[in-house]
């Protein structure tokens, strides 16, 4: 029996490392879940008169999407949320617009279709700073109090969507 | 001879010329606390990188970020606070001292003190052997001081 013991501890420490392995790195844990999320006021992408604050989806749950027109895994995402928004499968999704520095954020929408509630234009990419994004695709969903209660890291897929966000979004009263 | 002394003065000038070097922040003190504060710091998009030595955009903006505060009058400790309310503790390189993390801070001292135990355990078992090997027969001591004796 005795001789099994360094065995034994070497399983345990390669099961340690085979769940490190397949962690994503980047699904950093955000301070943000069960916090009020950051206020802002933008301009928003194609109507210059116009401004969103997150003070207007008070009352609503929403999912705030960040995204940018030079990230390439935004564009398969595009696809799965124009999707969800024409079968109305999902509450009103705002998508930051961030560091669009090439300006193509209008167009893009224009050629692909807008599933978007509101585009607002964080051309500085310090809304995306408050919120604490390190890169796009990062989803949030807020609750009718304008509480974080998500954080996606990466693209949505119709799977993400369906074992992530409907609970979620259920929970919430969606 | 005015023209000798001329020449000579040129060629003794020359060192003015050579203007300092441009320092490349305008604010030397400034850049120097900020990248004190910036190896501290992880950098979000390539994880083994400190926010200093890293190149990614984001980096480039945080640093900036961290630069413009420090210029409106913030101290370190403000600065860094300011990153850990939006990237969570993941950006410090040293995780503060807290109950989910004393596990990590402790755990060494955990393992050192369950190897001296084991240490400790497995020494004194030994002892306990050796004891109980010795003859303590009365008879067989004698023996063996016979022996002893007989051998000088």
């Amino acid at each position: 029996m005795k001789r099994w013991i360094p065995l034994l501890l070497f399983a345990v420490l390669v099961g340690f490392f085979a769940k490190g392995l397949f962690l994503n790195p980047r699904e950093v844990p955000s301070p943000f879940i069960g916090k009020a999320a950051p206020a802002f006021t933008l301009p928003v992408v194609g109507d210059a008169t116009r401004s969103f604050s997150p003070e207007e989806m008070k009352g609503k749950v929403w999912v705030l999407n960040v995204w940018a027109p030079w990230c390439v895994s935004c564009r398969q995402e595009h696809e799965v949320l124009m999707a969800l928004v024409q079968n109305q499968l999902a509450p009103p999704i705002v998508g930051l617009n961030w560091k669009d520095k090439d300006r193509e954020a209008a167009m893009l929408l224009a050629q692909g279709g807008n599933p978007y509630f509101a585009v607002p234009d964080d051309l500085s990419g310090k809304v995306g700073i408050d919120y604490g994004v390190t890169g796009t695709p990062e989803t949030y969903v807020i609750d009718k109090a304008g509480i974080v209660r998500m954080k996606h890291v990466g693209p949505i897929d119709p799977d993400i969507w369906k074992k992530k966000f409907e609970p979620k979004l259920k929970e919430l009263g969606v | 001879m005015k023209s000798l002394l001329f020449s000579l003065l040129l060629a003794f000038s020359a060192p003015v010329w050579a203007g300092e070097a441009i320092p490349l922040a305008e604010d030397p003190v400034l850049e120097k606390r900020l990248l004190k504060i910036a190896e501290e710091l992880r950098c979000l998009v390539c994880q083994n990188e400190s926010l200093a030595g890293s190149h990614a955009e984001l980096a480039q903006d945080l640093r900036r970020e961290v630069r413009e505060q420090m210029k409106a009058g913030k101290s370190d400790a403000e600065v860094i606070e300011y990153l850990t309310t939006r990237y969570g503790d993941f950006v410090l390189y040293r995780p503060p001292f807290k109950p989910v993390t004393y596990l990590l801070w402790l755990g060494p001292l955990l393992f050192l003190g369950l190897g001296g135990s084991l240490w400790y355990v497995a020494l004194k078992k030994r002892r306990d052997l050796n004891l109980k090997k010795t003859p303590t027969d009365e008879k067989q001591l004698a023996a063996a001081a016979q022996l002893l004796d007989e051998k000088q």
